[in-house]
């Protein structure tokens, strides 16, 4: 075991699948010599040739499109988006190409590869360097979705994207990749995507969240706890395909349910979460289900903190269902 | 380097200037045949379009010796990435009839299992005949990394990127040949400007002088070609396809033809295309053509095509009959191939589709792998 911030993980997770796997292969805008804007994938050019990790020119239609015919033809592409808000020139190459590409021909071409993007907010980044899009990919049948929240996850999880035969959009949460820190084991390990972790159990309402909330709810469920309110804390890990068995058991053992993502409320992820339980286990619910979100709204500069749901607001609805 | 007269191999009387494809007797009938049955294939499928046995077909009458030519350059390891209208490519290369009408029946045994629409074919045998996708131009830098995953392994593979005029507009034809201008990719990218997308005519498409100018831009050879001269277009592609195995890069070549039919069988091209531009390409027929440079070689009699486009029409015709009479996709194809496992929710909507199948009667599940 080593302790490493969540970064150093990814840079760790993605080192040691590339020293296992020779058709594993890193690329993206300034990634190479630079080791990305972030330094997330620094030192990799060094050890694994410019062949192997390299700089693109900057078109993410063209990273993407490219990945998908290298991961046609054999490799393992990990292509890194330089921020999650870039990404929408490849929007028609992850949704009707990545994700397509095994249901259309039969199975006869696949397209295992990753697209590594930094989302969210917490960083005075503004409009187009905080968005959370994972919804737009929700939408998508064909594509995985990943979001980690601690070092260990995120070594294991970009591990087990890498070697999915299927294409993952792995969503990284900016403002964890340095404030956070954990004990990573230093071999090869995976984590199984489509599984939910329970942060922290508790029996009187169930919290559900993934990425840069997570830490944020967890804050606010231990003020919950000192005033009494025993909060389970779920961390989803993978939205898409949703582990949606284990949602629906953390749901039922409390009951009180609330939902956190720092992306727009509406067709947001909560949505989807809410409808599954409504629809599954409305029996067992012992008050509405609520949502902490970012608002329907562009995402703000200078008003960042006020946009994004923090402990406080979360501790509000946890309160708001409890005492329902 | 660009050029921008067409280059022609096969004069009006059929000779060739002493110029050698480097093909046998065998291969250069094998062209000729293909463009028929290229024909033959769009014939039946007009008919079951129009008689509402298939839902839709794309024509090439007109294009025919430029998918060929373009085609004939290539090796069975290499990777063709074809646009909708490129099926004589893979009839060249030995995809069956009858494999290609599987698919235009959408039927259980056709490679996309029915999902796609027709023509919209995908094959990795004989030769990897890229699964077609309807949005322009996405397969242009899937091509390009297609090729670079070659390269990283040390491979000689060639790639072959085939577009129209129109997907010279699209994302993709910038990406891609801006990243195989970089990256010196084994790609030929193939522009068949054909002067029509859909309704657009070239002069709303672009205000370049033609299409092989653009490859200045990113760095890499233009060559413009009569694209129905098949043996102009296979010279030109050959030559394009030794660039790429030497490791000197990509290169665009503009294919001038004329698409003698509409863009599909949806579409009524008399709306739009002026008569007069038909009666000039209709005396440029490609197969006419190297017809006429068959007979000059003395390898053709005139005369003997009818006898061999009724032989290509049979073929067609039955590889139709036996599509039609193949039963539908199990129901389970619905679900399957999207992962490479059936996740859980996919099982759960699965079932609840066949037990209403089962119900009403009107579909079957099972053949495939689900259910589980």
């Amino acid at each position: 075991m080593v302790t490493l911030t969540l970064l150093q993980a990814l840079t760790d997770g993605m080192k040691t699948a590339m020293r296992k796997d020779e058709s594993v292969l890193v690329f993206g805008e300034d990634v190479g010599k630079r080791g990305g804007v972030f330094l997330t994938t620094e030192g990799l050019q060094e050890e694994f040739s410019k062949q192997r990790c390299f700089d693109t020119p900057l078109s993410e239609d063209g990273i993407v499109g490219a990945a998908i015919g290298m991961a046609m033809n054999g490799m393992r592409p990990v292509a890194e988006i330089q921020f999650q808000d870039f990404i929408f020139p490849a929007f028609d190459q992850i949704v009707s190409e990545a994700a397509k590409l095994r249901y259309r021909s039969g199975g006869q071409y696949t397209c295992p590869l990753v697209i590594r993007t930094p989302y969210g907010g917490g960083i005075r980044g503004g409009l187009y360097h905080s968005q959370s899009g994972e919804a737009y990919f929700c939408h998508t049948p064909g594509l995985k979705v990943v979001i980690p929240s601690t070092p260990h996850d995120a070594k294991g999880l970009l591990i087990a994207a890498i070697e999915d035969p299927d294409p993952v959009l792995f969503l990284e949460p900016k403002a964890l990749y340095r404030s956070v820190k954990g004990e990573v084991p230093e071999e090869h390990y995976t984590v199984d995507l489509s599984t939910l972790r329970e942060v922290q159990s508790g029996s009187d309402v169930t919290v559900f969240c993934y990425g840069a909330m997570v830490p944020i709810v967890t804050k606010a469920a231990n003020r919950a706890e000192e005033n009494g309110i025993k909060t389970c804390v779920v961390d989803l890990r993978t939205l898409l395909p949703l582990d949606e068995e284990g949602v629906l058991e953390f749901a039922k053992k409390t009951g009180r349910v609330v939902v956190v993502h720092e992306a727009p409320r509406f067709c947001g992820f909560g949505a989807e979460i809410s409808a599954l339980i409504a629809e599954n286990a409305i029996e067992y619910m012992e008050a509405p289900i609520a949502r902490v979100t970012g608002f329907d709204t562009p995402f703000p500069n200078t008003l960042e903190h006020h946009y994004m749901p923090d402990d406080r607001r979360v501790l509000d609805a946890i309160e708001h269902v409890f005492n329902y | 380097m660009t050029t921008m007269e067409p280059l022609t191999v096969i004069a009006e009387d059929g000779a060739t200037n002493g110029y050698d494809p480097g093909l046998s007797e065998e291969e250069l009938l094998h062209c000729y045949r293909t463009m028929l049955r290229v024909r033959a294939f769009d014939e039946i499928c007009l008919k079951l379009q129009r008689s509402g046995r298939i839902g839709f077909s794309i024509p090439n009458l007109g294009i025919e010796a430029t998918q060929v030519g373009g085609a004939s350059a290539f090796k069975k390891s290499d990777w063709l990435f074809p646009s909708y209208r490129d099926f004589g490519m893979a009839l060249f290369h030995g995809v069956t009839p009858l494999d290609m009408m599987h698919n235009m029946y959408g039927n259980g045994l056709d490679t996309s299992k029915g999902r796609q629409m027709p023509v919209h074919f995908s094959f990795v045998d004989p030769i990897h005949f890229v699964s077609i996708s309807s949005p322009i131009g996405t397969h242009i830098p899937q091509a390009v990394g297609a090729a670079y995953a070659a390269q990283v392994r040390g491979e000689d593979t060639a790639v072959l990127a085939s577009f129209g005029d129109g997907g010279t507009s699209s994302l993709g034809f910038h990406s891609g040949l801006n990243f195989a201008g970089v990256w010196k990719s084994p790609v030929v990218f193939l522009c068949q400007n054909n002067g029509w997308a859909i309704s657009c005519p070239i002069e709303e498409q672009s205000a370049t002088d033609g299409f092989a100018v653009k490859a200045q831009a990113y760095g890499m050879p233009g060559v413009v070609v009569d694209g129905n001269d098949l043996l102009a277009v296979r010279k030109v592609t050959l030559e394009a396809v030794e660039r790429a195995r030497n490791g000197d890069g990509p290169t665009l070549i503009e294919a001038k033809t004329f698409r003698m039919g509409g863009h599909s069988t949806s579409d009524d091209p008399y709306k739009y295309v002026p008569a007069e531009q038909y009666e000039e390409w209709g005396k440029k027929d490609p197969v006419d053509r190297f017809e006429r440079f068959l007979e000059a070689s003395g390898l053709w009699k005139k005369g003997g095509r009818d006898e061999l486009y009724a032989e290509a029409l049979a073929e067609m015709s039955a590889a139709a009959a036996k599509a039609q009479s193949t039963k539908a996709p199990g129901l389970e194809t619905i679900f399957s191939d999207v992962y490479a496992d059936v996740p859980a929710h996919l099982r759960s909507q699965g079932e609840f589709l066949f037990e209403l199948g089962k119900r009403r009667g009107d579909a079957d599940a099972g053949g495939g792998e689900f259910p589980l």
